[in-house]
């Protein structure tokens, strides 16, 4: 079938240009997994209670695409909300391994960040990021719903940012 | 500044349940033990030696230092009252009411107490004059004769807030009760002390030998009068001389409550196991097995239940040293 752009009137031209869009396939990836960012349902303290209010409707993260996923080989997003301990580790890893490629972290709160107030405890991991990769550290005792939504917009920054450029974000 | 913090310092001996809420604050910081231990280690610790008598000496003698201290006290509540009263000049309207508010039940507080510590005077020379039972017998000539020396100033400043002397407890005969029937039904030397902890609601508390616990045990689940047919807790304390096990029994039918503490040595900690008279115990027996090390031989599976099945040591140990503090 022959289509010869010279034959397409100038209002169809403009049509067009308005309506199609061109870029490359990453970029299109990016687009499509930053919309539908899948976190897995895994609650671990006080800052679960927030994860919750923000996935129930007041907050509602549907509309953000993010829908809460029982299974690690449906999602591909950890929220990691809250204290990890040391008897949690291997757990916590062990679900990351199953989620398929691509996959990313948040750390929300303080806890997971960093140990928070049990950073002196003999029990708890001080840091989530010494046990998988993270992409986003959301402080707070806890985080509000709004500063995980927050968290989550910046993770959608990165990965359309990522997919744009090529380049990652941080060097590990 | 909130009420609670303002009212504080205006009640520290008599109120019994701010009182052990403090202590147990600054336990839970000082050292990992949890709450509950906290509690009975500091409400028990100087019981230890002797029985009621001692505690109750000590309390006068804090209610004696009490007089002292109490004089400044009501002016500190009137600069409080003043600073409400002048307040209201200020805009901010909804405020003032509650200035008043925590001021007006401030008030009524320290008519309660004065009330309270004017009746307990006149109850404890009640007892001091019978000198009946065998509690006032102990308590008379040492509670009793600094009390009176400072009912004076009490009734007089009508709004000090020293602990009165203290009449025998209503838990006194319980727990005389439950000695001679372990004296009498598992052994004579099955009961090392026995005191009351004023501090936590007059609790008949039992301590227990540990080679007679668990006939003790069966008997306080059997026994028509004990009848402690509810094991509620157990916790395990790390006294640094020696370990205790506490075990907090309740009579559903009665209502009536327990506590006996059962001592071990330090290096080899063994206590018998209640899990076949208290099923409840299990876990309880699991925990301080895992966090303190103490042995609970008859128990049917011993094995850690929070730490990590490969963690090396008990982390509630006094002498715990972990093996990779950074991570």
């Amino acid at each position: 079938m022959e289509f010869d752009l010279a034959s397409v009137s100038p209002e169809d031209i403009r049509e067009l240009e308005r309506n199609v869009f061109i870029g490359s396939l990453e970029t299109l990836k990016g687009w499509v997994r930053s919309n539908s960012l899948w976190p897995l349902t895994f609650g671990l303290a006080c800052c679960a209670i927030e994860m919750m209010a923000a996935g129930a409707p007041h907050y509602d993260l549907d509309r953000f695409g993010v829908m809460f996923r029982t299974s690690p080989r449906q999602a591909d997003v950890m929220i990691v909300s809250g204290t990890v301990t040391k008897k949690m580790g291997p757990l916590l890893r062990r679900l990351y391994d199953q989620m398929p490629e691509p996959k990313w972290v948040i750390a929300m709160g303080s806890c997971a960040t960093a140990g928070g107030p049990y950073v002196k405890s003999y029990s708890v991991i001080k840091g989530v990021d010494q046990i998988v990769p993270v992409d986003v550290y959301i402080p707070g005792c806890p985080p509000n719903p709004a500063a995980l939504i927050y968290g989550i917009n910046k993770l959608q920054e990165k990965i359309r940012y990522e997919a744009r450029t090529g380049k990652r974000v941080t060097s590990g | 500044m909130s009420e609670e913090e303002r009212k504080r310092p205006g009640e520290p001996e008599d109120d019994v349940s701010a009182a052990s809420a403090g202590e147990q604050r600054t336990g839970t910081l000082e050292d990992g033990v949890s709450a509950a231990n906290i509690g009975e280690r500091r409400s028990g610790a100087p019981e230890d030696g002797g029985s009621a008598v001692s505690a109750g000496e000590k309390r006068t003698e804090a209610g004696a230092a009490a007089t002292g201290a109490g004089t400044p006290r009501p002016k500190a509540a009137e600069t409080a009252a003043d600073g409400a009263r002048t307040e209201p000049a200020a805009p901010a309207r909804r405020k003032e009411t509650e200035e008043e508010k925590a001021a007006r039940r401030k008030a009524a507080l320290e008519a309660r107490e004065a009330a309270k510590a004017a009746k307990a005077a006149a109850a404890a020379q009640d007892a001091a004059a019978q000198a009946g039972s065998p509690g006032a017998a102990q308590a008379g000539p040492q509670a009793a004769s600094p009390g009176a020396a400072s009912a004076g100033p009490a009734g007089a400043a009508a709004e000090t807030n020293e602990p009165p002397p203290k009449p025998p407890s209503p838990n006194q005969p319980r727990l005389d009760r439950a000695v001679q029937l372990l004296r009498e039904l598992v052994a004579d030397d099955a009961v090392e002390s026995a005191s009351i902890n004023e501090a936590n609601d007059h609790l008949p508390t039992l301590v227990v030998r540990k080679e007679r616990w668990l006939q003790a045990a069966r008997l306080f689940r059997s026994h028509e009068e004990l009848n402690a047919n509810y094991l509620r807790n157990v916790t395990g304390v790390d006294y640094e001389t020696h370990m205790e096990v506490v075990y907090h029994l309740l009579s559903l039918d009665s209502g009536h409550n327990y506590a006996i503490k059962v001592r071990t040595d330090r290096d080899r900690p063994s206590v018998p196991s209640v899990t076949t008279v208290w099923e409840t115990a299990n876990w309880n027996e699991r925990e301080i097995y895992d966090l303190l090390g103490i042995d609970f031989p008859g128990h049917p599976d011993l094995r850690r239940i929070m730490m990590p099945d490969d963690w090396e040591g008990h982390p509630l140990r006094k002498d715990y040293v972990p093996l990779d503090p950074e991570v």
